[in-house]
């Protein structure tokens, strides 16, 4: 094998004010599967939507077999050969398994669909896959959510895939569908595929992949052969990075409980959690996309439902489950995603951040508006929010500027515990040290306020204590001093304690 | 194929709160002017609008110029109905809803004014006894005239509120919701009226109640009192919608649902009183058509009507995804409506042209608005 599969070579993204990738290199051959591995927001998937066409790459290179490649959308791609099998199946859910893997590259005769040869390709598709005895003609939507990979990775071969993606695909799997689907994998390499493999898991990772390259902030960490390396060095290169001089060390005396949560389960997750929240501390929760953390304090708050357990502040008593409630009672939370939940970003800055709680401005329902622009203009300033007024559109603002209109909205509300969940996602270096300042003054004030975070460094320096969260459940509450990056990762990805789901069993 | 250029060259390297300081001013004259537009534009549509209208006339037929006082009225008295049909629909799509029953429940509650006004049971009862005589024993046929009206608003409120309950309650989308209702309703005023037109005689119904929209009868009344009616009507819902918390949620429950929620707003209470705000506002309209037939409830009535009250909310600059629209524009959208319609007959153009005409002129306006709003916001993200 002289010349890789295909090759991406310095390649860089800027999204507004955040550099995605820089200079970023990868290669991999035919009959190689490849792990991408790296931290939530570490690149790999604005990198593989740079492969994928959806991404024009600011700087940088393509090549596939050897040919430049630079294709200027999703469809060019497909047509040069390469494939993604999302997280999210991208299947056409009331469509039959054929018409699912024929989708966009009929056959037609004088116009009219070739059934046959239809049939034959499908077929022939998922006979590779070991799944020849799949129905053709069921809807898609009905099948199994592992059948329905198997329908887009066969989608891909009748695609004449040359390279193939796999992002996240175990994360709704079971164990057996996934080694199937392992068995899978291995056999497409056998046939001289290329793939790039991405998960959290990493014995999945060591147990399917040849080579692996971790990301970092945008930037190649490590790469280089996995029979070469130990999952310690590459959990150290994933989150091994120079804290900045961004955190406020000031270190705070917690002060008593005030919200006590037992044996608390959700539809799905969270799973029988437990834990006390005190006033005046930082408590981190941390874990994988999915872990159950958002889930969690959304049923703190009363957005998801409460199957079991109960959540109970100390002084204001049991909480109802309802959002409304939760805020009379001093309980607030900002959205994890500020566009579609957190903020009306049609809406004036005014408008959003009052909206919780406007009863400070209304006598019998009408409202004087100047009271409330003077009492939003106050809050700007404090949080520095940089906008021409409180009139303003929130979508005008800044993501930093949003943000801080959210978090505005709980002091406004006079929220006394404070759920915050990924408050520093997608907003600038600045904002960040702004935001972790506030977080600071909040609890030094007295404030309980509970973070969840996909970013190590911030849930480290700014918290008093963390807990980990893996499936739906809460494994294990230290100390902030008592954890470190290594140590979350390998209890977020399920590897110190021996649990049934673990896959792969390479320890 | 060309390799990919180095677009970040050149770039500098500036925080996001750099950027916004940057472009501040800039920012803050474009978003005056974008509000000075939204807040216009209804009005310069109907300039517009009526200056060909008179335009066409001045050119083609000087003996007979279209704007004239009598014409002037006649527009304001046809846009009676929809205007105030109109004020309810405003508030339904801001919250991102929609209501096309409508104009069934206008005619259901015109109809019922109609029944309850002539103070005898309907003949639609003849088959129930029982019914019947429990209305008697309500005094349903001998209600005073004012506890009749009161009676038919209340109906529209309860008509709303039904919509509002199915929609929040079964977790249907409005349009088939009111879709549904749409012939439900229908349906209901076609039995009242034992399918025809009820009329009310008698001196115990008072003009009060029948002349709402006749010509004015002295100079200084200018528009008939039922126009007067709909502004007034109009400038306290319009400060409803501003100045309450109840018109702060509705445009936070048009804007984004989740946030409302989010924020403890009682999303599916709320729906139900906006749905039941617009009932009252759609009886209302059946009180005005009442008038419009001299002391007649027409089960048929009010056919498409519900269209033409969306029409005028859009055409004012409100959105059909929600959020978005305004009370003066909505009833300024109405009257545009009535003119090109009123412009079109003076015109002597036959109905078919007509119909064209206004269905292309509405595609218009609300592209042109739109175009104008998407090129805003371009300009405003970076």
């Amino acid at each position: 094998m002289n010349e890789p599969r295909f090759s991406m070579s310095g390649v860089a993204k800027r999204f507004g004010g955040t550099q995605a990738l820089a200079d970023v290199s990868l290669a991999v051959n035919a009959g190689e599967v490849h792990a991408l591995i790296g931290e939530n927001g570490a690149g790999k998937s604005t990198l593989m939507k740079v492969l994928a066409g959806i991404h024009a790459p600011d700087a940088g290179a393509m090549a596939l077999d050897g040919k430049t490649y630079a294709p200027n959308g999703p469809a060019a791609a497909r047509q040069a050969g390469v494939a993604m099998i999302h997280q999210e199946l991208s299947l056409a859910p009331h469509l039959s398994v054929e018409a699912n893997i024929l989708l966009g590259r009929e056959l037609r005769r004088f116009g009219v669909v070739n059934a046959a040869e239809h049939r034959r390709l499908a077929r022939a598709a998922l006979a590779r896959l070991g799944q020849a005895e799949l129905p053709l003609d069921v809807p898609v939507g009905s099948l199994p959510i592992a059948q329905q990979q198997l329908v887009e990775i066969a989608r891909a071969l009748v695609s004449e895939a040359r390279v193939m993606v796999f992002d996240e695909p175990t994360s709704s799997l079971t164990e057996d569908d996934t080694r199937r689907l392992f068995e899978v994998i291995r056999e497409l390499r056998a046939s001289g595929m290329a793939i790039v493999y991405i998960s959290h898991f990493l014995e999945e990772v060591a147990a399917v992949s040849d080579r692996y390259t971790v990301l970092r902030d945008g930037r190649v960490a490590s790469n280089g052969d996995l029979r070469d390396t130990t999952l310690d060095a590459i959990v150290r290169a994933m989150v091994g990075r120079q804290l900045e001089e961004l955190f406020p060390n000031a270190k705070r005396q917690p002060g008593d409980v005030v919200l006590e949560v037992k044996g608390l389960s959700g539809r799905e997750s969270p799973r029988d959690v437990d834990f006390d929240l005190c006033a005046g501390e930082v408590f981190g929760l941390a874990g994988l996309v999915g872990a159950g953390r958002s889930e969690l304090v959304r049923c703190l708050y009363g957005l998801e439902p409460i199957r079991t357990g109960r959540v109970r502040l100390v002084r204001h008593g049991q909480l109802r489950g309802a959002a409304g409630d939760s805020i009379a009672r001093g309980v607030g939370l900002v959205s994890e995603d500020r566009k579609s939940e957190g903020l009306a970003v049609g809406l004036s800055i005014a408008d959003n951040l009052t909206l919780s709680k406007l009863s400070p401005f209304s006598r019998f329902g009408w409202l004087n508006l100047r009271a409330r622009e003077r009492d939003v203009a106050g809050w700007m300033r404090r949080l520095d929010c940089k906008a021409w007024g409180p009139r303003q559109a929130v979508e005008q603002l800044s993501g930093g500027n949003q943000q801080k209109v959210a978090i505005a909205r709980l002091l406004h509300q006079q929220a006394d515990v404070l759920l915050l969940d990924e408050p520093t996602r997608g907003i600038d270096i600045g904002a960040k040290a702004q935001v972790y300042r506030l977080l600071g003054e909040l609890a030094s004030s007295g404030k309980a306020i509970i973070m969840v975070s996909s970013y190590l460094p911030e849930l480290l320096n700014v918290c008093d204590r963390i807990g980990v969260m893996c499936r739906g459940r809460l494994r294990e509450v230290r100390s902030a001093d008592a954890w470190d990056a290594e140590s979350i990762m390998h209890c977020a990805t399920g590897r110190e304690i021996a649990a049934p789901e673990n896959v792969g069993g390479i320890n | 194929m060309a390799p990919y250029v180095e677009l970040t060259v050149g770039e500098v390297n500036m925080t996001d709160d750099q950027r916004t300081l940057g472009s501040l001013g800039a920012r803050t004259a474009q978003t005056l002017a974008s509000r000075a537009w939204s807040f216009l534009a209804p009005f310069v549509g109907l300039l517009v609008v009526l200056s060909v209208i008179q335009a066409y006339h001045l050119i083609w037929k000087p003996d007979n110029p279209f704007l004239k006082t009598h014409q002037l009225q006649l527009i304001a008295k046809q846009t009676a109905i929809v205007g105030v049909g109109a004020l309810g629909m405003t508030v339904i799509i801001v919250s991102g809803g929609i209501d096309l029953s409508a104009g069934s429940l206008i005619a259901l509650t015109s109809v019922l004014l109609a029944v309850l006004l002539r103070r005898e049971v309907p003949a639609c009862l003849d088959d129930y006894p029982r019914i019947a005589a429990a209305w008697q024993a309500l005094a349903l046929d001998r209600l005073p005239v004012a506890l009749a009206v009161f009676f038919v608003l209340l109906a529209g409120a309860a008509a709303g509120a039904l919509n509002g309950v199915l929609i929040t309650g079964l977790r249907l989308v409005p349009f088939i919701v009111t879709l549904g209702a749409m012939l439900i309703y229908r349906g209901m005023a076609e039995w009242l009226a034992d399918q025809k037109k009820v009329m009310v005689v008698g001196d115990h119904v008072p003009d009060w109640l029948t002349t709402l929209l006749d010509a004015p009868t002295s100079p200084w009344q200018l528009v008939c009192y039922g126009v007067w009616i709909v502004v007034l009507l109009g400038i306290l819902l319009a400060a409803v919608m501003r100045y309450t918390v109840f018109g702060r949620y509705v445009f936070a429950i048009g804007s984004n649902e989740p946030t409302a929620r989010l924020c403890g707003v009682n999303v599916p209470r709320m729906k139900i009183a906006i749905y039941a705000l617009g009932g009252v506002f759609m009886a209302l309209a059946g009180i005005f058509d009442f008038n419009n037939l001299s002391a007649q409830g027409n089960p048929t009535s009010g056919e498409g009507l519900e269209l033409d009250m969306i029409a005028a909310v859009v055409i004012g600059g409100g959105s059909l995804s929600g959020g978005r629209g305004s009370i003066l524009g909505s009833i300024i959208g109405a009257l545009t409506m009535t003119t090109l319609r009123s412009g079109c007959v003076y015109a002597g153009m036959s109905n078919p042209v007509q119909k064209l005409l206004i269905g292309a002129i509405i595609i218009a306006a609300v592209a042109i608005d739109q175009g104008l709003h998407r090129g805003r916001k371009q300009r405003h993200s970076f």
